[in-house]
């Protein structure tokens, strides 16, 4: 039976559709019911996903105006791999989190909560991680330039100011 | 924080790093103590963030294999293979055999250096000096290997998407029959004066001890998930680059504690330099690289003497290899577990998206759970042992 009907019987609401890249079943379901479906996924035993392996987030903002939020698990018993992917549109992206499902969620929703600005409701401690406080805007967002300097990070003419500076600071 | 005794006397906040001696690699860890006694350990990583991933968007697919090596800086041939491996999958191409071979042995070269790094930093920071200089002698003699085919230590730039860089040099089974012998002496050394050692022992046997459910749930991967005796190994169980044609064995502790990390790593350097012999025993003969102009260089004759090669040259230098629209997780196993490389592409010469995947991550927000209620110079062991490379945890 199709992956995406059991997912479908299983969470309400979920809308999945199962499609396949280079070799890999991406199953896309509703921003709502990701943390039911990954729960399925996990708990259901003809489903076993056992590991959470990654998350991570694609900016399609100016493209197809919404972030994708990437979950990849996999199953240590039947080997198999799956990517769960939702779309997050609008002003304040937000997501359940599923640090009550693995562990290991709760790093890596610190760095998509750090690079892309997605919010995951009820995380226990959610910070950024790679950069530090203070830090504005989110990094890997298409709209960050490459070369936006931090505020924290004090202005210099190389030119007029070369470093070393001339009085040996 | 269950199992932790109840605090007797005033608690403590101490912040070791992120330039510490004892913690090869710059990291944070804001420890709240009772005492000597750990009863939390928040770890910060992010020192070492260079941006790789948006550095990885800015310039074509083939641009995006210097940065690899400069993931985990002790094993950069692993990432770049891999990554090579995952733009292959979507390109729907296939290497030649002569590939996959030096693909292999110099990927096992590289997990010998790699693991050689993580246990010779760790005895010595346990105070085993003589056998930080003996494994780094050995590691030494690897990087030399490394060296003789790639012209670097270590941003060595040898992988290429559909194939690699140069050949082996005239000569190059020789010389790995040679380094080996002696690798294998050192770490039989290295192994004699540790693994009887009273000071050793007590401080690796039974501390740092993570179980299997916990491991799985961390997303643990790599010797710290098998040391808890879990058997899983991509090479094994997903097999790429061909792995399947060799026989190796994987591994695995019992206890998930210091100790096993410690011998599944050495355990793993003997499985490697067996697998480096076959590789080097079994090498076909045929070119390295596929022949595609749309994937691959031309050869430099052809660039300078036809007009063809120039222009398939200048297409791919400055437009880049052409992926199809898609996206792939792709994942193989490095030294420290699981590489995977999330890719997405828009059609063009140049990534849409390039996420990786860094096993140590993950094995660093594990670390409080695994210090908690030890010693803080249990901490100083239990690092060693998840061998964080700063380079790959922080990107």
């Amino acid at each position: 039976m199709a992956l995406n009907e059991d997912v479908g019987r299983a969470v309400q609401g979920a809308r999945p559709t199962l499609a396949n890249s280079f070799g890999t079943p991406v199953l896309t379901v509703e921003a709502a019911s990701v943390a039911a479906v990954l729960g399925f996924l996990r708990d259901d035993p003809g489903q076993a996903y056992d590991m959470l392996v990654d998350i991570t987030a694609v900016d399609r903002l100016a493209t197809e105006g919404g972030i994708d939020v990437v979950y990849n698990i996999c199953s240590l018993t039947s080997g198999r791999r799956l990517t769960v992917k939702t779309r997050l549109t609008g002003q304040d992206p937000a997501l359940p989190t599923i640090t009550g499902l693995w562990k290991a969620a709760g790093w890596a929703e610190r760095e998509v909560y750090d690079m892309f600005g997605v919010r995951f409701d009820g995380h226990p401690d959610l910070r950024r991680i790679l950069m530090y406080e203070g830090f504005e805007g989110s990094p890997l967002l298409k709209s960050y330039p490459v070369d936006k300097r931090q505020p924290l990070v004090a202005e210099r003419d190389p030119i007029a100011d070369p470093w070393p500076s001339k009085d040996g600071l | 924080m269950s199992g932790l005794p109840e605090p007797t006397g005033e608690v403590m906040e101490l912040q070791m790093g992120p330039s510490h001696p004892a913690a090869h690699g710059t990291i944070k860890f804001n420890l709240t103590l009772d005492g000597e006694t750990i009863m939390a350990c928040d770890t910060e990583v992010g020192y070492l963030h260079r941006g790789f991933e948006k550095m990885c968007e800015q310039g074509t697919w083939a641009q995006c294999i210097p940065y690899c090596d400069r993931l985990n800086y002790a094993s950069p041939l692993i990432n770049d293979f891999i990554f090579a491996e995952a733009v292959e999958r979507m390109l729907g191409i296939e290497v030649p055999e002569r590939c996959s071979y030096i693909r292999v042995l110099l990927s096992e070269v590289s997990r010998v250096t790699d693991h050689l790094t993580c246990l010779g930093m760790a005895a010595t920071e346990l105070g085993a000096v003589t056998v930080g200089f003996y494994l780094n002698e050995a590691r030494e003699l690897l990087y030399n290997l490394v060296n003789q085919v790639t012209g670097a230590r270590v941003t060595v730039s040898y992988g290429r998407i559909g194939g690699l860089a140069a050949d082996l040099p005239e000569g190059f089974a020789g010389t790995v029959a040679g380094v080996l012998a002696k690798v294998r002496s050192l770490v039989g050394n290295s192994e004699r004066l540790l693994e009887r050692n009273r000071i050793f022992l007590d401080r690796m046997a039974g501390i740092g001890i993570i179980s299997a459910a916990d491991a799985v749930s961390y997303g643990l991967t790599g010797p710290l998930l098998r040391a808890t005796g879990i058997k899983r190994d991509l090479r094994k169980d997903e097999p790429y680059m061909g792995y399947d044609r060799f026989d190796f064995k994987v591994p695995v502790g019992t206890k998930g504690d210091n100790y096993d990390r410690f011998a599944v790593r050495v355990e793993e350097i003997g499985e490697s330099l067996g697998l480096i012999e076959q590789a080097a025993a079994g090498m076909p003969p045929g070119p390295v690289s596929i022949a595609d102009p749309k994937v691959t260089l031309p050869d430099k004759a052809e660039v300078h003497g036809s007009i063809e090669g120039l222009m398939s040259h200048f297409k791919l230098v400055i437009e880049g290899t052409r992926v199809p629209a898609g996206e792939i997780y792709f994942a193989g196993e490095a030294a420290n577990g699981e590489l995977g490389f999330y890719l997405v592409s828009d059609g063009s010469g140049r990534p849409y998206r390039v996420h990786v995947r860094p096993p140590c991550f993950y094995g660093m927000a594990a670390l409080e759970e695994m210090v908690k209620g030890h010693m803080v110079s249990d901490l100083v062991a239990v690092f060693g042992m998840v061998n964080m490379i700063g380079g790959e945890c922080d990107r």
